[in-house]
């Protein structure tokens, strides 16, 4: 199992010669890498630069709901015709809230949550030299480079970005004359979002196959550290997911471009009659939603993953309920296919089928609370190191259970028929996904910056980075809920045209300059991440102590990861603080036999012989003792 | 001596994740057709009535057509296994062939409904408007499957090793048969929702 192809690889051909990298040149080693952790590094770089943008737009139209009746000439300035008199253009809002969440959703937390670190820690972490297929992981990010580009290519079309929403429900999205942002823009972001599905699923495919075939000597499933049990059912889901949502779009674009009838019934636009008859918008709910819903746990699960290392590692304990944890990451896989139906409960569906979708929504809530508590009881008496890391993963625990509450709330269909497309689901979704797989991100570049770049972050501005963020997020998504509850819509432009939202002006400024608060805390951040690529201290092999395999590769990056042999792995990764050893953690690697003083019977379940030797063993030490005695 | 082992693990060529990428692209496109299949069946089931007229015989004799490639196909991966490159490559000859027969004949299926049946692909009844994605969207696959069809091809023609060729002839076969079955599929499920 320890063995793999890498034939692709120009060394080979000159595997004598000690100087890995002499074949390469700027262009195979940057920019068309095949190599695991450079790739790891593209989406990670590019991911963040999707975030930056994203996070702008948000500040933009933050700007727009706390001054609705004020102009800002520095806006015309700076977006010209999307902006006029320095005012948000109206479509233009529209087409902000759109890009920053598909943006967010699909191209930071998605390919730059999973893109990085699965591209990075699976071979790392089960002692593999690379990927199945190095060549379609090249791909992969390629692709998803080009997807960005078209994405934000449509900034430059003259009508605007796409403006019907992420979820660009029909018929906004099929009739390219209903509003500006149906246009070319909304083709862009087709375009751009079929090239994105192609990238995950290489992705995808690669991640399964090489966690199914390709782990070292005695890494069985369930030696595998958490992260890569969060990364290989996140690869399931968006691979059976993902294509779903290409069906939905290609139907879609047969409506926009060629007159079919899938999503559009009678309909008539700007007082012309359109030539549609007898199709359903909510058939592309149907499919949107079910690659949709997967898709937000394809989102939460590898920071879940990322968040289980990180606490047990700087909690110094094992992680609490190690086979709970993978029982209900599956549990979670399995269940995000039968739960689509809660994101139209008002679509005029079967009261019926609501109550079984809403029993199965509930149910996820049974692992999401399981993986909850074994957090807080991994970290229950632990010896803990605030690292900025772990800060940042204790973080994730608070926004997944303060995110996760509102959720049983919104998966009631009594409840959600009034709380549908307000506040309190934007409120919701950005606390339980959007500030949670965020901080499970930014806990995985801290964690493993040191793996990544060779050195590491600076401490004290991760903390003043932390802090400014976490507090700024519940400022803003907090606040949210009221206005939920008080009704206030999402994704209207001005709520001093209505007069019973008015009363939320004052609100309403108020998140926008948490909001400018936490977007500026980014830049402690930004400066880190780049400062410390180039001048960070020089990182040590293993510098935080850890059991993993990815530690025992060099801190210099060479092909095929290990110099020698690939490490065999003996025991599982949560290994710390175990009584009778010397350190508080054993790596992987470590076999039984050098361990004798710490070894448990537990140890050799599944092993008879062994674990008679272990007792000889301890009743040798105790009739020793008794002797001495 | 480590060196040694690191050297030998390199050189060492093992197929077996690239094989297990076809598996799992394969439920990636199965995904998709079921996708489109669902949508069929929320669409009729907000309808109330189905595809209403009969499907052309052409879908029939396409569906003959694939299932003797299948066979073709499997006497090629028989006779590469046993060495028998000549015959490998006759049947080979004989899978594209069909593939390209299949082809026709569904595109001459389109022109029956089209200009025949008059049951054209934007319709008021969304329904007929799905058999014509179906068939494009599975032809698109057959496509790729005649792509694979000649690099397995080409490599009969080259002094290509035997384990390659074999590896090759795997991929392409296990494409193959699925696109058949996936065929097969779509074709009883439009049989099935005639009315």
């Amino acid at each position: 199992m320890s063995t793999l192809t890498v034939q692709d690889h120009a060394v080979v051909q000159h595997g004598h010669d000690h100087e890995h990298h002499h074949t390469e040149n700027f262009w195979t080693k940057y920019i068309f890498s095949q190599d695991h952790k450079m790739i790891a590094r593209q989406f990670l770089i590019t991911g963040i630069i999707m975030a930056v943008i994203a996070m702008m737009l948000s500040i933009l139209f933050r700007i727009q709901l706390a001054y609705p009746e004020k102009a800002f000439p520095l806006l015309e300035t700076l977006l010209g015709r999307f902006a006029p008199g320095g005012r948000l253009d109206t479509n233009f809002y529209l087409s902000l809230v759109t890009i920053h969440g598909t943006i967010m959703v699909f191209f930071v937390l998605t390919a730059g949550l999973s893109g990085t670190f699965s591209n990075l820690l699976i071979p790392y972490q089960l002692g593999a030299r690379d990927m199945a297929s190095p060549f379609m992981n090249m791909l992969s990010y390629w692709l998803f480079f080009i997807a960005s580009v078209i994405m934000m290519a449509s900034f430059f079309t003259e009508k605007g970005p796409a403006g019907p929403g992420w979820t660009i429900y029909p018929p906004l999205s099929a009739l390219p004359k209903a509003m500006p942002g149906s246009g070319l823009g909304m083709t862009y972001w087709l375009i751009s979002m079929v090239l994105f599905v192609a990238s995950q699923l290489m992705g995808g495919i690669n991640y399964i196959s090489t966690i199914l075939n390709m782990r070292t000597k005695g890494m069985d499933l369930w030696k595998m550290p958490l992260t890569i049990w969060a990364f290989f059912l996140t690869a399931i889901l968006g691979v059976l997911a993902f294509p779903v949502l290409v069906a939905g779009v290609v139907l879609l674009i047969f409506d926009r471009s060629f007159g079919t009838s899938f999503y559009l019934s009678e309909i008539v636009v700007q007082g012309q009659q359109m030539p549609f008859e007898g199709g359903s918008p909510i058939l592309f709910q149907h499919l949107f939603w079910f690659l949709g819903h997967p898709e937000v746990y394809i989102v939460i699960m590898p920071a879940l993953g990322i968040s289980s290392e990180v606490i047990a590692t700087n909690s110094r304990k094992p992680i609490f309920g190690y086979h709970a944890m993978v029982y209900s990451l599956i549990g979670i896989t399995v269940l995000s296919f039968i739960v689509w139906g809660h994101h139209m409960f008002v679509t005029g569906m079967n009261p019926f089928l609501g109550g079984v979708f809403m029993i199965t929504t509930l149910i996820i809530a049974v692992p999401s609370a399981v993986k909850t508590f074994n957090y807080l009881a991994t970290l229950w008496r632990g010896n803990i190191r605030f690292t900025p890391a772990m800060l940042f993963a204790i973080g994730l625990v608070s926004f997944f259970i303060s995110g996760g509450l509102t959720g049983i709330f919104l998966g009631n269909a009594a409840l959600d028929i009034n709380l549908h497309d307000t506040y309190f689901v934007v409120a919701h979704f950005h606390l339980v996904m959007g500030s949670a797989a965020i901080f499970g991100m930014l806990a995985g570049v801290y964690h493993w910056f040191p793996k990544m770049f060779g050195r590491m972050m600076d401490e004290k501005l991760g903390y003043l980075h932390f802090w400014l963020t976490f507090i700024g997020a519940y400022l803003v998504f907090f606040p949210m809920h009221f206005m939920g509850l008080g009704g206030v819509p999402r994704r209207y432009y001005s709520f001093t045209e209505i007069e019973s939202f008015k009363e939320w002006l004052t609100l309403n400024t108020f998140i926008t300059w948490a909001a400018i608060m936490s977007a500026l805390a980014q830049v402690a951040f930004l400066f880190n991440f780049f400062y410390s690529i180039f001048f960070g201290k020089k990182a040590t092999q293993n510098p935080w102590n850890s059991t993993t395999l990815e530690w025992t590769t060099p801190v210099e990056h060479i092909h095929g990861n290990w110099p020698g042999e690939i490490p065999t792995v003996y025991r599982w990764p949560y290994d710390y603080s175990k009584p009778g050893h010397d350190e508080d953690f054993i790596p992987q690697t470590v076999p039984f036999s050098q361990t004798l003083s710490s070894n448990l019977p537990h140890d050799f379940e599944d092993n008879p012989v062994n674990l008679e030797s272990h007792k000889d063993w301890v009743n040798i030490q105790r009739s020793n003792e008794e002797e001495v005695k | 001596m480590m060196m040694a082992r690191f050297e030998q693990d390199k050189n060492k060529l093992d197929l077996t994740p690239k094989r297990f990428n076809m598996w799992i692209f394969l439920f990636t496109s199965f995904m998709f057709f079921a996708a489109l299949t669902s949508g069929f069946i929320v669409y009729i089931g907000g309808k109330g009535h189905a595809l209403k007229m009969n499907l052309p015989v052409a879908f029939m004799y396409s569906t003959g057509i694939i299932i003797v490639s299948s066979l073709t196909m499997f006497l090629a991966s028989n006779a590469a296994k046993k060495l028998q490159f000549a015959k490998q490559r006759t049947f080979l000859w004989a899978t594209f062939i069909l593939g390209l027969g299949f082809l026709g004949m569904q595109v001459y299926a389109w022109y029956v409904l089209a200009f025949e049946m008059k049951a054209y692909f934007i319709n008021p009844n969304a329904s007929i408007s799905f058999v014509y994605v179906f068939s494009l969207m599975h032809l698109l696959h057959i496509l790729a499957g005649l792509v694979l069809l000649i690099v397995s091809l080409v490599s009969t023609y080259r002094k290509t090793p035997q384990v390659i060729n074999l590896f090759r002839m795997e991929m392409t076969s296990i494409f193959w048969h699925f696109v058949d079955i996936i065929w097969i599929y779509l074709y009883v499920f439009l049989l099935l929702n005639q009315n």
